[in-house]
């Protein structure tokens, strides 16, 4: 559905640039969510971004690489030019729902303008209106909902309607960034579950974006985590999870406090994030790796294939089991 | 002989008045709050935004005013003290807070701010002191001494909260209040500070009161978990046995909803557990009926108090 | 100190156009204070055989209906032109700043204050200094004292505004949390992040005050007419506007280059701060 191939972002002028994200290459299946995973600074927010085309003149720039919406490039393409040329589109939800919606119009007037908006470039009548949308969202009293402005809503329910309005675009891929981290965990359960019936049921596939291991666990299919710019390792949630290869994953998971296994200390890993672009000899994670020797800070790395699409960017993969 | 708590909390309500739709409304952030925490004891308070597990923090050290209650600290109550007694509190009670940015001045030095409470109280007795305790203090949360010329620009977000500790813990505390102290950080720093917080409870015999809404950084520090909801305590129990066990309908819900890092626990489709009502429409009755699944007609009525149903297990609820 | 002194030229380095408003800044102070040696002519040396000549090689700038040389005037009037904006910055900032301090701090003595500032506020800046200069009188200290009550009322406004919000940083209820006094709070956390945003609000009471005297000049409640200052030009040139052109066109130019420039180097000191306080001073 979404395959990004080779995605470097750069900033500074294109003879002296410094790379915040690079090579980065995930794929995302219809109705499949992946999880784009790091702490910040990773470069993951930047990621979507340019994949969203909304990155802003003036700042980083993309420098190599493709996104394609069914084989069609969406990076170099105006937004109404992909959704003319028949591939509907992305849409995209935030982390504070209340800066994306309008104070002064009711959330139905929202809904709508956004299904105008899709109508008018796409030539195509939809046959929803605001309230199906609502109702898709779950949201309880859609009929008496529809007039409300976005003051009067809960944080919980603000995300429902921009979810709503997202879908009101007819995406086949929905990038969610950080779209629960402002939210309390039981309204957080209910977005998230809410975000998985929409994958099961409309066949939407969703690019989410997160720092917290608990969701990715509960809720992506696919993982694919980011360190200093790059992704690491990309694999099955459940391979990630039980056999990270990478040691900044195995590392990462570890340092998770869960109360249902508690330890006396928990682990950490030494030293400081790299921020993208200060390494750039070797693996980025080599100053704070347990496991790294001389040729780690040397040569470029390849990725390591391991089994069932799992892949991970270190010379010295390691199967730790948890 | 039972040793007595050092600080008791009895009744503690505290009010804030916020505007409304141009109406000025009282607002109950907490409502009739008991506990207790002995030395060393680490009490963990979790709850959602808005249950008033801040204010319990705020209210303790007087940043907010309590309008009902008492506070008793080593023996003494210190709501109602004034003068030098105040200063001990000062002292012996101190803040962590959450904004590792926002709660350092961003034109003072790291030293200055580290000596900020002995500066105010003249606790030093020279330039030298004042240097060898800051000195000590950067040292205590793994900080080199150099750190104390710096500004806070320059510094990470764990390097900061690392200096918040250090201010909290220069005049030898009893009580470490930490209000969402790690929250803002990210996972591998996260875990970083939570060990150093136990560290330093063991080597300074602090006793701590770690508010947050993360279950699972809670559940790693504490002793004890009080759970809040709508400014009240639902459930105290010991650590282990409020996640192996949760008997309030609302913390079985928020263990419940959690996200756990276990990928065979897979979020499903069709969660509908309502949301976190509005603190300005404070139910008659008990604040969690709306939501709860073991409502019964007693629960809209009267607001169950909290009773111990087994050592050390206190539950507000009428139906457990 | 260092801290202000950079937060003063860094904004300079990469703006031609504010670096050239610092210039013509500086060159109006060196000019005040090196009148006596720079001034071809005695300002106030009345020569009836040279009357109303156009600018020319003797007076640069030509002379006036007395035969007094207008560029020697012009350079005297820098003194005052200085001496205003100096004055009257001083004030507002000496009165205004404690004024929007203690309220926001003490929000019962701020309650009374802000509303006598916002009764201040509500007259025409004009019309306020001219009714305070009837009651003072006419004169150079009076008029300084009448703008900087004018700019009091702004600065106390922006100060009382910046405070509130530094009162609710964490940082300053960290220092409430340690017993903290409200005086600890002004000294060691409230001025120092007071400096900057103050420092653009100075700039900007610099250039309106010029505006100001000169148009009190203008109107003849200003400096008393023996003084040469740039407003005082104007008014008594006035007459000869199509005669002789040059009386009005030099102070006047003199009046906007001044308060140009300062607006430059306002504007370029305001987009180098905090975002938080830059849309306070945006108005």
């Amino acid at each position: 559905m979404l395959r990004v191939s080779d995605l470097s972002i750069s900033i500074g002028s294109p003879d002296n640039y410094i790379d915040i994200v690079s090579s980065v290459s995930f794929e995302i299946g219809r109705g499949e969510i992946l999880g784009l995973v790091g702490e910040s600074g990773c470069g993951k927010s930047m990621t979507s971004l340019a994949v969203m085309g909304l990155l802003a003149k003036g700042g980083p720039w993309v420098r190599t690489g493709r996104a394609e919406l069914s084989g069609f490039d969406v990076i170099h393409a105006e937004p109404y030019e992909r959704v003319e040329a028949g591939h509907g589109g992305i849409a995209m939800i935030f982390q504070e729902p209340m800066s994306s919606l309008n104070p002064v119009m009711t959330i139905g007037e929202q809904i709508e303008e956004a299904i105008n908006v899709h109508q008018r470039v796409t030539g195509s009548r939809q046959n929803l209106t605001a309230r199906d949308y609502l109702e898709m969202v779950r949201i309880a009293d859609a009929a008496m909902q529809i007039n409300a402005y976005p003051h009067q809503l809960s944080g919980g329910m603000r995300q429902r309607v921009m979810i709503a309005i997202a879908l009101a675009c007819q995406p086949q891929v929905l990038i969610a960034d950080e779209p629960t981290t402002a939210l309390d965990v039981t309204v957080q359960a209910q977005i998230l579950s809410l975000l998985r019936e929409l994958c099961d049921t409309l066949g939407l596939s969703i690019l989410f974006i997160t720092h917290d291991l608990g969701v990715v666990a509960q809720l992506v299919d696919r993982v694919a985590v980011m360190y200093a710019g790059r992704v690491v390792e990309t694999a099955a949630v459940d391979r990630v999870f039980d056999a990270a290869a990478h040691p900044y994953t195995a590392a990462l998971m570890s340092c998770l406090p869960d109360p249902a296994h508690r330890v006396r200390r928990l682990v950490t890993i030494p030293g400081q994030a790299a921020k993208p672009g200060q390494i750039t000899k070797g693996c980025a994670f080599a100053p704070r790796c347990a496991y790294a020797v001389d040729i780690c800070r040397e040569d470029p790395l390849p990725y390591a294939m391991l089994a069932d699409n799992h892949r991970a960017l270190c010379l010295f993969p390691r199967g730790v089991v948890r | 002989m039972i040793e007595q708590p050092l600080l008791d909390v009895r009744g503690l309500s505290t009010d804030y008045t916020a505007k409304r739709g141009g109406k000025t409304v009282r607002v109950q952030a907490v409502k009739d709050v008991s506990f207790t925490l002995a030395k060393r004891e680490v009490l963990g308070i979790v709850g959602e935004s808005g249950c008033g597990k801040t204010s319990v923090g705020r209210s303790i050290i007087r940043l907010a005013k309590p309008h009902r209650g008492e506070v008793i600290f080593s023996g003494k109550d210190i709501f109602t003290t004034g003068g030098d007694a105040l200063k001990q509190l000062r002292l012996k009670i101190r803040m962590v807070f959450q904004d590792p940015f926002a709660s350092l001045n961003p034109r003072r030095s790291i030293g200055d701010s580290i000596a900020e409470t002995g500066d105010i109280h003249g606790l030093f007795a020279s330039k030298a002191e004042r240097h060898r305790q800051v000195q000590q203090a950067l040292s205590n949360v793994g900080l080199d001494g150099s750190f104390a010329a710096r500004y806070p620009h320059e510094l990470s977000g764990g390097q900061r909260q690392r200096v918040g500790i250090a201010r909290a813990i220069l005049p030898a505390p009893d009580v470490v209040i930490a209000d969402e102290a790690v929250s803002a950080l990210d996972v591998s720093v996260q875990a970083q500070v939570l060990n150093l917080l136990a560290d330093l409870r063991e080597s300074m015999g602090l006793s701590m009161i770690f508010i947050s809404h993360d279950l699972g950084v809670v559940g790693q520090i504490s002793d004890r978990v009080a759970v809040m909801y709508m400014g009240r305590i639902v459930e105290t129990a010991p650590t282990a046995s409020i996640i192996e066990q949760p008997i309030h309908p609302y913390t079985r819900t928020l263990m419940a909803a959690r996200p756990k890092p276990d990928p065979r626990i897979r979020i499903k489709a069709g969660i509908e557990i309502g949301e976190p009502p509005s603190q300005f429409e404070r139910p008659a009755g008990c604040p969690y009926a709306k939501r709860c699944p073991l409502v019964t007609t007693i629960c809209t009525t009267d607001d169950p108090a909290l009773r111990t149903i087994a050592p050390g297990r206190l539950v507000a609820c009428h139906n457990v | 100190m260092i801290a202000a002194t950079r937060t003063f030229l860094v904004p300079f380095m990469r703006r031609p156009v504010a670096a050239a408003g610092l210039g013509i800044l500086v060159l109006m102070i060196v000019t005040a204070i090196l009148a006596p040696v720079l001034a071809p002519y005695d300002p106030s040396k009345i020569d009836p055989i040279s009357r109303l000549l156009p600018p020319n090689a003797a007076h640069w700038f030509g002379t006036d209906q007395f035969g007094r040389d207008i560029l020697s005037r012009v350079i005297y009037g820098a003194r005052l032109a200085l001496l205003i904006g100096v004055g009257v910055v001083s004030f507002a900032l000496i009165t205004g700043v404690p004024a929007g301090v203690l309220s926001a701090l003490f929000p019962r003595f701020g309650r009374v204050m802000m509303r006598l500032i916002d009764v201040l506020m509500s007259f025409p800046a004009l019309l306020l200094a001219l009714g305070l200069i009837v009651i003072l009188g006419r004169g150079v200290s009076n008029a300084i004292l009448a703008i900087g009550v004018v700019y009091l009322t702004t600065t106390s406004r922006i100060t009382y505004g910046l405070t509130l919000r530094l009162r609710t940083e964490t940082y300053v209820e960290a220092a409430n949390s340690m017993g903290a006094g409200a005086f600890w709070t002004i000294r060691k956390h409230v001025l120092p992040n007071l400096v900057s945003p103050l420092l653009v609000q100075a700039s900007f009471v610099f250039a309106f005050a010029q505006l100001s005297a000169a148009s009190l000049d203008f109107l003849g409640l200003g400096a008393p007419p023996e003084i040469p200052s740039w407003g005082n030009m104007l008014a008594e040139g006035r007459i000869f506007i199509t005669r002789a052109p040059w009386l009005l066109f030099f102070p006047g130019f003199a009046i906007a280059i001044t308060a140009f420039s300062l607006n430059l180097v306002g504007d370029a000191l305001r987009d180098r701060l905090d975002p938080r306080f830059r849309d306070m001073l945006r108005k």
